[in-house]
């Protein structure tokens, strides 16, 4: 293909409309698979959580798990969706290794919930965006291509199969065609997936782990002149991030508009995002597309929900995280940023369970967003799962703010929590780390000081008060750090007889 | 006219991966339509009030509690793979088609 010239994005977005939509998979959270009690514990040994039923062995039956069908509806209801009252599963039937059965369990013609909408908040301004179906179905196994140099399918000889995934529940919500949004496009996207996985980590039925493959993002964008009719889309698949989101969108904007510009067409494809270098190159073509032949699974008998059982998940439904956000953040008096960094970092929970057992919400906020997160950060792991929990953090905080501890000496403090050695206050007192609040102590301390560094000391007496430091440091060394600094001084110009 | 054209039983050998022979086209479609000719009687007979059955058994929500089962070994798994490594099933790669 020959190179076109690509406008800028302000260009593109001022002589052509975008219109978005986008598919997003969720891994849903449950103990077992979607159709059999096998484990779905992630990073488990190849082919150790597998059994004849997602091996799609012969004579193996599945049998609906009922929290996968729960939380498909939660997430419908929370999505503000209607709920089936009868609906089926269906096969998807298409020859390849990832799925051992050579097809894939999942919904057709009737999802379990459908026609709902999602508001984001751009700029102050609320943007509907509206969900045309949220379904049920089933994760594919893991291949890995070898014999070629690249890891990719491309060269590769053989593929090797893992299947632990394959069974999961996945639930796939579809947005409607996002219009009328202009040079906005990527911006609610970015909005729309950020919103939606805030809804779904509140309903606790998924960690919603972008990085981690368990949310999981496909971007479809046209673009149109003003006035005409929508012009022919392309699938943006491989977009791991939020920024990517916002990314992918930006740049199937510009190379759309370049094309057109230069008279030709889109062509309906496939396309991959490409982290490096933030534009999208063509995956499978469509002219091979796929005759999946559904039809529906006569394994699987009808989903019928009570209409009694919906509305109880209904009225459960936990606060909407934008509403709760709003009312945090007022309550803790702080910034957007730092409260959708608190989001972000997962630690709003965290936070407010710290708060609920007594701590301020400065005090919870600085361990959580502070030495917590970054420690998280560090080893890979969720916030709520650091080692620390939030009876422990407002512990400590207390521990600080009673003078037992400063806060550099917390820090060692909450190393050993996290490290599993108990409580803040056990922890303290088994490292020897509370600070010297016996005057007594302290004074022959600074007594000490004084005697070894009669120099400085005379210094002072001269009313060379600044001197006074290293008299402190040298008190904060014999008491390793564990005397309040401000105290030391105090004690050390009163026994100098210049206070 | 048949119900089913060679062509169309070509093409859904091809999305199967199944290696027909020219032989076995006339074979299958020859069989195929006497089947499908025969549902089609059925659809013939059945009037507006009898919707489309697609289970034989009339229930719903048959569902299992989230409790883990146990899985099969390493070893109980990959027993009947044609072939494999250490922990995987081994396949050959499918040509140009990256899902």
């Amino acid at each position: 293909m020959t190179t076109i010239a690509l406008p800028s994005y302000q260009e593109a977005t001022s002589r052509y409309e975008p219109v978005i939509g986008l598919e997003t998979h969720v891994e849903l959270g449950t103990n077992t698979k979607m159709f059999c009690g096998c484990p779905t514990e992630f990073g488990a040994e190849p082919n150790t959580q597998v059994c004849p039923v997602c091996l799609g062995l012969p004579g193996a039956l599945p049998v609906a798990n009922r929290a996968g069908i729960e939380a498909t509806i939660r997430i419908g209801l929370a999505l503000n969706c209607d709920i089936a009252s009868w609906c089926r599963m269906a096969r998807k039937n298409y020859f390849y290794p990832d799925m051992p059965k050579n097809f894939q369990t999942s919904q057709y013609d009737e999802p379990l919930c459908t026609d709902g909408y999602v508001d984001v908040e751009i700029d102050g301004e609320t943007v509907r965006i509206g969900i045309e179906r949220v379904h049920l179905e089933e994760d594919t196994g893991k291949t890995l291509h070898v014999g070629g140099a690249t890891g990719r399918i491309h060269g590769a000889t053989e593929s090797l199969v893992d299947y632990n995934r394959a069974g999961i529940p996945l639930v796939e919500i579809v947005t409607k065609p996002v219009p009328g949004i202009g040079a906005k496009a990527p911006e609610v996207a970015r909005a729309y997936v950020t919103e939606l996985r805030d809804i779904i980590r509140s309903l606790a039925v998924s960690d919603v782990r972008m990085e981690q493959g368990s949310l999981r993002c496909d971007v479809n964008t046209s673009l149109n002149r003003p006035g005409e009719e929508w012009g022919t889309r392309t699938e943006t698949k491989n977009v791991n991030s939020l920024r990517s989101v916002e990314r992918a969108v930006r740049s199937e904007i510009i190379r759309q508009a370049a094309l057109l510009d230069a008279g030709e067409r889109i062509i309906q494809e496939t396309r991959h995002f490409q982290e490096d270098t933030g534009d999208t190159r063509p995956g499978r073509s469509k002219e091979t597309a796929t005759d999946y032949r559904y039809f529906p699974e006569p394994d699987l008998v009808p989903i019928a929900p009570d209409p009694e059982w919906v509305e109880t998940l209904r009225a459960s439904l936990p606060e909407r995280p934008s509403i709760k956000r709003a009312r945090v953040r007022e309550q803790w008096g702080i910034s957007e940023t730092d409260m959708q960094s608190v989001v972000n970092a997962g630690a709003l929970e965290l936070i407010e369970q710290t708060i609920a057992v007594g701590a301020s919400p400065a005090g919870a906020r600085k361990w959580w967003m502070g030495e917590l997160a970054r420690r998280a950060n560090e080893t890979g792991v969720e916030l709520s799962e650091v080692g620390a929990t939030p009876a422990q953090v407002a512990e400590l905080q207390s521990l600080v703010e009673s003078g037992k501890l400063s806060d550099k000496l917390a820090r060692t403090v909450l190393e050993g929590v996290v490290a599993g050695e108990g409580d803040p206050a056990a922890v303290m007192a088994a490292r020897g780390l509370e600070m010297v609040s016996d005057t007594g102590a302290l004074t022959s301390a600074v007594d000490e000081a004084i005697a070894a560094n009669p120099d400085i000391a005379a210094k002072v007496r001269d009313g060379k008060v600044a001197a006074a430091g290293a008299l402190v440091g040298a008190v904060m060394k014999t008491t390793r750090g564990q005397a309040d600094a401000k105290t030391v001084r105090e004690l050390i110009l009163e026994r100098l007889g210049v206070s | 006219m048949a119900a089913i054209s060679r062509e169309e039983v070509a093409h859904l050998a091809r999305l199967s991966r199944l290696a027909v022979t020219e032989q076995e086209l006339d074979q299958f479609a020859g069989q195929l339509d006497v089947i499908l000719q025969s549902v089609a009687r059925v659809g013939e007979v059945a009037a507006d009030d009898i919707p489309p059955t697609s289970h034989s058994v009339p229930l719903t929500n048959v569902y299992r509690d989230d409790v883990v089962q146990p899985s099969l070994t390493q070893d109980e798994a990959l027993s009947g793979a044609p072939d494999r490594t250490d922990d995987r099933f081994r396949v050959p790669r499918i040509l140009d088609e990256e899902v």
